[in-house]
């Protein structure tokens, strides 16, 4: 059983997402029957994944060979400790969405459960395969299902936001395929570690053709994370998106950043000969360009959720700079931001979401509205979120960024990382101390009977299980950080999982 | 062969790209039909082309690569479905937003690229 552990993640929500399209779970009148199953495989996956992480610590690597089909030939899934930590932060950030979504938001459309389990499913698959086609395929899965949950609830902002997605993403994918085909002709291989051994072989002429996959791939990574000048798409299309949905997409961007990691440190890694790190000279000024304008954006935002989508494209940024320092420490510092980052920007998302409820038609727009009925609670809700992105003390954005600056080693880094990390938090807190205000003080004194409903006890409990991470994350800050550690020198052991491969006897 | 097939590519590829950068969604959905056909010829020619021999060990002295004939099987299909939803989508979007452009309304400087004397032929 535990051999199949890898592909059990994989397994959970495909089989549980048919199933819920099948009667009794069927139709609209069954919905508290999807509710249920919906809870119990968010469980089930969550159960695994924690598993899944007790085995990698124990014996690091895991491979599974899907038919076994033996590396380089067959498809490969690969369960390291980054792969593993993602997955249970996929699995969480679900499970909070899906319990903000019980509240009522999920009878909008007939299929929101089953498409989240099919979001979920290529979101899980995308981290755990150690092969570039079928991530290929697992982005395919993820996509079509991040298209058809854009447009649950209807509207015709979704449409337009839709549109551009759709067409943006299936750009993205054929560029995907003519970097693969171009990898392929050279290489031989989509194996993401046996590539990484053949990239360090190949002769100067075919190096060229290499180096333009290898580029490729990074637009089409880029396009997904939201990195410059690929971003534009996101903060429309995330304030335009229903809140559990926009909460759940907050992990699609780190897909693309996660790929960037693994790609370009396993494949064009320190270990590529002449292709070594041939992005870095591209990511470094993206990733600064992509804080500032993210920041740029924040400060301008008209509401709440548009302000928020530029805080991912902020995140995303900042990610993406503690990719392109190039040490293990620096990763480290990374996957312990991203962790926190994603669940705090879907809290936030959901959070929004509330405050818009009880605003009436204003929304979560910065304009003078009535009074929030449930102000007490949903500003304590606010106030930790908004001072967990910032990155203040006592809360995990101050420990995320904290490490990320430490881990700058050369002083021409330290520059530019403190510089453009403190002042974008500066900002941060600027533009979310404005949004706060406007909020929660200024309402019109003439109307102050607050008609609309109470926030429902499933939003507050979705919406506090995400924004937890931020005091836990804190707490257990030592050991978290641990892990992380652990996991990034594992991410840039390449000959290790060469090894773990049994490629170099397998080639001979 | 090689030449031919290259400039297939090639045209395939630039007419999608530039039936992309179009502002209405009917162009753009045929643009993004030609460039998902060049991305399968391209996939299929990255194991080589040859003319005359099998997918299949010991039936020749020389054998095709069977791997891009899948992925560019796993190609088609996905790209079909792609092709088929953003059809529909954009079927929708024509009904939802009232007009067929990508962004949703009409460019306010349209009438600039619009020959002024369409109205009276």
């Amino acid at each position: 059983m535990s051999v199949h552990l890898v592909i059990l993640p994989i397994l959970i929500p495909l089989i549980g997402g048919l199933l819920m399209l099948l009667p009794p779970f069927a139709g609209p009148a069954k919905y508290q029957y999807r509710r249920v199953a919906a809870f119990a495989l968010f469980i089930a996956q969550i159960t695994t994944s924690i598993a899944l992480m007790q085995m990698v610590m124990q014996n690091d690597g895991m491979l599974y060979a899907v038919g076994d089909w033996q590396p380089p030939f067959g498809i490969i899934l690969y369960a390291d400790q980054l792969s593993a930590m993602l997955v249970m932060l996929g699995s969480f950030l679900g499970l909070g969405v899906t319990l903000y979504s019980f509240a009522g938001s999920d009878r909008e459309g007939k299929y929101f459960h089953p498409l989240i389990q099919f979001q979920l499913l290529g979101i899980y698959g995308a981290f755990l395969t150690n092969d570039l086609f079928n991530l290929f395929v697992f982005f395919e899965v993820l996509l079509i299902a991040s298209y058809t949950l854009l447009m649950h609830g209807e509207g015709k902002q979704k449409t337009a936001a839709n549109m551009h997605y759709v067409i943006l993403n299936l750009i993205g994918s054929s560029l995907f395929l003519f970097a693969l085909g171009t990898l392929y002709g050279i290489t031989g291989t989509l194996n993401i570690p046996d590539m990484a051994l053949k990239i360090a072989q190949l002769s100067p002429s075919n190096q060229l053709i290499a180096q333009a996959g290898g580029s490729m791939l990074l637009v089409v990574f880029g396009l997904k994370a939201a990195m410059l000048p690929m971003h534009y798409w996101l903060p429309s299309t995330y304030a335009a998106a229903s809140a559990p949905v926009a909460a759940l997409f907050a992990i699609m961007t780190k897909v693309g950043v996660y790929c960037i990691f693994r790609v370009y440190t396993v494949v064009f890694g320190d270990e590529a000969g002449e292709l070594a790190n041939m992005i870095v000279p591209w990511v470094w000024p993206m990733a600064i360009i992509t804080i500032i304008l993210g920041t740029i954006g924040a400060l301008a935002s008209t509401n709440l959720r548009t302000l928020i989508g530029n805080l991912v494209v902020v995140s995303v940024g900042t990610l993406l700079i503690t990719f392109a320092l190039r040490t293990p420490e620096a990763t480290a510092a990374g996957l312990f931001y991203l962790l926190h980052s994603t669940l705090i920007t879907g809290a936030l998302f959901l959070i929004a979401d509330m405050l818009g409820q009880q605003r009436g038609k204003a929304l979560d727009y910065f304009v003078i509205a009535r009074k929030i009925k449930q102000q007490a609670l949903l500003g304590i809700l606010f106030i930790i979120g908004a001072m967990t992105i910032a990155g203040l003390p006592p809360f995990s954005g101050f420990l995320g960024k904290l490490i990320i600056l430490q881990s700058a080693a050369t002083a021409t880094q330290q520059i530019w990382v403190w510089s453009i990390i403190l002042l974008s938090s500066l900002m941060t807190i600027i533009a979310l101390s404005r949004a706060g205000t406007t909020l929660f003080w200024r309402y019109s004194q003439s109307n102050n009977s607050n008609q609309q409903p109470s926030v429902s006890k499933w939003q507050i409990s979705g919406a506090v299980l995400l924004l937890a991470a931020s005091p836990l994350l804190s707490l257990f800050g030592g050991s978290v950080v641990e892990y992380t550690d652990n996991a990034a020198t594992q991410l840039h052991d390449v000959p290790y999982l060469i090894d773990v491969m049994q490629l170099e006897e397998r080639g001979q | 062969m090689e030449t031919l097939y290259v400039i297939c590519v090639g045209v395939l590829t630039s007419c999608g790209v530039y039936l992309c950068l179009r502002g209405r969604t009917f162009s753009v959905v045929v643009g993004l039909t030609m460039l998902s056909y060049a991305v399968n010829l391209f996939l299929f020619s990255s194991g080589r082309l040859n003319l005359k021999d099998a997918a299949i060990l010991g039936m020749s002295e020389s054998y095709a690569d069977p791997l891009p004939q899948a992925l560019t099987l796993t190609a088609i299909v996905i790209g079909f479905a792609m092709i088929a939803f953003v059809v529909i989508l954009s079927m929708r979007a024509r009904a939802d937003l009232g007009n067929d452009f990508v962004d949703g309304s009409e460019p306010a400087d349209s009438n600039k690229f619009i020959k002024p004397n369409r109205d009276k032929a």
